[in-house]
């Protein structure tokens, strides 16, 4: 059975450099690996959500539907609770704990429900939370936000540090490669 | 060479190893990567066409010349260039040809879900659909010589999963294509009805042809397992029947749509106990199989609407439901919104505040119809704002209390043939052209009015008010629609004319990395009253917290638009 991941935030948080990333390292682990992503509207501050799946076998759906997810990194607090139904039994939740109001909280037609982490890990859900907006502009950037979450993730999943570091200078554009490595050391390294 | 790529890199590598020598399309999502992956090829012309009409004709005439073409769109631009596809069809090819069509199921980025099989069917041309990216690039690579052998442009189809999902791909060289020698050939390409009676046989002949292949090629294959359920399927679906059955069921996987084979879908049948149909969107090869009288199941189980997953197919064809956990609280939606600095923010604000009625189109200012601003009356598709005003007006009577607003490239692909209606039967209308100088909702494509070709060279450079001018139109006026009292002067004076009048709201997209971005905007608590007019605007850089409007450091871009709202002088930028 495949490893199923999902990357969520707001678009124009860098998801897709997170997804490029993972693919990259993943592939070059020797898995077969399949990336789904949603183009066009991503940069308009709508939620996005990508899929990255991989396997030592055949991966063949591209997407992760309801009850499939082994982790949800979530670079938005909404956006953990929204695709909460996508974790698996015993999946985790790690999630930048950073708040962006959406268009209905924005004009006041919503609330924004501050205690959506609370309720998951009140029904038993592991949730990793942790501030990578600050961490990031400890890094130096806070559109680093991406990396610091990818570096929390990489504690779990058993993929050596050196392998990753290798992968962001493979990635990553040159003159954005000691932020990045930065921003992943921080992400990497985090403990409350 | 092993590389992990999404589907419409793949494509984009096929063609190109295929020989293809020129692409002409005009972007559209799922579609827009294709071309924009093989602009980075040098030994390939490729352009941005200004609409897909013009695009296909482009690739018409590449391959008239002898050179292997392509053009790449989204299911809707199709509809655009139905025209030349049709009779293509009669023509056929002297260089292959391959046209790329990229469907949206669920719509992600579209204004409808039609499933572009019906076009194959209908323009009787064959049509390929791959089911990831090793087969979009294998599929791509070959379709020139399919093309070029049955003397018919090929249809590639692809969907929104197809396109943006990364899978790996074993990628090989280019063959080059050194052309065919041009030869003139009336009785083939001159579509008048003497030949065209005769190319219609032709073409049905063509089709039996391919039904022949279809029955043993490389496109269509079986897997047999089991025989207690036999499923025929296509595309992405192929994915979620092998997740959720692996190889304990038997399928038919049809790579080539149409033609569809026929002795194969009643062998198959005839194996197997239970046969299914999975396919997304309309009953295609259900329909196919009931022609020929093979009894199958399909939309009696499945929907006609949205994508599949995995998860649909485990539901209807096993009766599971996933376990799972979900937080107490409402989650509100989070739509996309216009970006911190939009420019057309402000035009649209001035709009809603007259209360105007709006006839849109397509592009981001689509999104100018959401709350706050609910500035837009109507959407339908490309170009449909401009005659649409004119049809408004005649039918409305001159009232003078509704406007249309349309993109820069949109209006270059198919809005100045609805100002030229406007000009010569003499509606007093007034268009708005949003000219943020760049195709934006795509993801920056440049387009006839930007100066800059695909590859990010200098070229023409069509100059609008000239183009305006040109038309008829006396009356045309640029503003910039940061200045929020320009925009209200400019829309008063327009409406009250007595004359035709484009205004052109001239400000180039926020995101274009040569826009420089001012310091951000704060709002002084101890001046802000809590008004809210700022919260009018819809900008996703201010928000309400503790009773005060607070402005997004990070995110706001300084376009000053609220500042010039503020009634009590809150919103200001610290001095250095």
């Amino acid at each position: 059975m495949a490893t199923s991941i999902m990357i969520v935030g707001v678009g124009g948080q860098g998801s897709l450099l997170a997804s490029k990333l993972l693919g990259n390292i993943l592939t070059a682990e020797g898995y077969d690996v399949k990336v789904s992503e949603v183009h066009g509207m991503s940069q308009r501050g709508g939620s996005v959500v990508t899929y990255v799946k991989y396997d030592d076998n055949k991966v063949y759906s591209p997407i992760v539907t309801e009850g499939e997810a082994d982790y949800i990194i979530s670079f938005e607090k909404l956006e953990a609770a929204r695709y909460a139904s996508y974790l698996k039994k015993d999946g985790k939740v790690i999630v930048n704990v950073q708040e962006i109001d959406p268009m209905p909280v924005i004009i006041g037609a919503a609330e924004y429900p501050s205690d959506v982490l609370d309720e998951l890990k009140s029904k038993g859900v592991f949730v990793d939370e942790l501030d990578a907006l600050t961490i990031a502009e400890q890094a130096g950037s806070s559109k680093a936000v991406n990396i610091v979450l990818m570096g929390r993730l990489a504690k779990y999943l058993g993929i050596g540090y050196d392998e990753w570091i290798s992968a962001i200078e493979n990635t990553v554009k040159p003159k954005f490669v000691e932020l990045n490595k930065k921003a992943f050391e921080l992400g990497y390294t985090y403990s409350k | 060479m092993k590389k992990l790529m999404i589907g419409n890199e793949a494509v984009s590598r096929g063609l190109y190893e295929g020989g293809v020598n020129i692409v002409s399309s005009y972007p559209g999502t799922p579609s827009t990567e294709i071309t924009e992956f093989i602009s980075k090829y040098d030994d390939v012309y490729s352009e941005w066409a200004p609409n897909e009409k013009v695009a296909m004709e482009v690739a018409f005439g590449a391959s008239l010349s002898g050179k292997r073409s392509a053009c790449c769109m989204k299911h809707v631009g199709l509809n655009v260039a139905a025209d030349p596809l049709f009779t293509l069809s009669y023509t056929g090819v002297t260089g292959g040809m391959v046209v790329c069509v990229a469907d949206d199921p669920a719509m992600h980025s579209s204004q409808n879900e039609q499933d572009s099989r019906h076009y194959a069917i209908a323009a009787k041309v064959p049509m390929l659909e791959p089911a990831d990216s090793s087969e979009a690039y294998s599929f791509a690579k070959g379709a020139f010589a399919l093309s070029e052998k049955f003397d018919t442009p090929v249809l590639f189809r692809m969907c929104t999963r197809m396109a943006h999902s990364q899978s790996i791909v074993e990628i090989g060289e280019r063959e080059d294509f050194e052309g065919i020698a041009y030869e003139k050939k009336p009785w083939k390409y001159i579509m008048a009805p003497a030949n065209a009676i005769k190319r219609h046989p032709f073409v049905e002949e063509r089709t039996q042809k391919l039904t022949e292949l279809a029955e043993n090629c490389e496109y269509n294959r079986v897997e047999m397992s089991d025989t207690k359920l036999g499923i025929i399927t296509a595309g992405t679906c192929y994915q979620y029947i092998k997740e959720v059955f692996g190889d304990s069921v038997s399928i038919l996987k049809i790579g080539m749509i149409n033609p569809l084979p026929v002795k194969m879908i009643k062998d198959f049948a005839a194996k197997v106990d239970r046969l299914v149909v999975v396919e997304e969107l309309d009953p295609i090869i259900e329909t196919h199989c009931n022609n020929i009288g093979v009894k199958v199941e399909g939309k009696s189980l499945f929907s006609n609407m949205g994508e599949f997953s995995q998860q649909t197919i485990r539901e209807v064809l096993l009766g599971e439901k996933p376990e799972t956990v979900k937080a107490d609280s409402e989650v509100p939606v989070r739509p996309p919104v216009m970006c911190s600095g939009c420019p057309h923010r402000g035009m649209y604000y001035t709009l809603a505040k007259n209360k105007i009625t709006v006839l849109g189109d397509i592009g981001c200012y689509t999104l100018g119809s959401a709350p706050p601003l609910n500035a837009l009356d109507s959407t339908l598709c490309m170009g449909a704002s401009v005659s649409g005003l004119h049809g408004f007006n005649k039918g409305a009577g001159n009232e003078k209390k509704t406007v249309c607003v349309i993109g820069d490239s949109t209006f270059m692909h198919s809005g100045v043939t609805g100002l030229i209606n406007i000009s010569y039967n003499m509606s007093n209308s007034t268009v708005i052209i949003l000219d943020n100088s760049i195709t934006g909702m795509t993801g920056h494509q440049q387009n006839p009015t930007t100066g800059y070709n695909i590859k990010g060279d200098p070229a023409g450079k069509i100059d609008l008010e000239a183009l305006c001018h040109s038309i008829g139109i006396n009356r045309v006026r640029v503003v910039d629609p940061y200045d929020l009292d320009e925009c209200d002067k400019a829309l008063k004076e327009e409406l009250a004319a007595e004359e035709p009048s484009v205004i052109i709201s001239r400000r180039p997209c926020v995101l274009l990395k040569y826009v420089k971005h001012e310091k951000p905007l704060r709002v002084d608590p101890e001046k802000c009253r809590a008004c809210k007019r700022c919260m009018k605007l819809g900008c996703p850089s201010i928000s309400f917290k503790d009773g005060k409007a607070v402005i997004d450091q990070t995110q706001c871009v300084g376009c000053n638009v609220c500042s010039q709202l503020c009634p009590f002088d809150a919103i200001g930028r610290e001095e250095e």
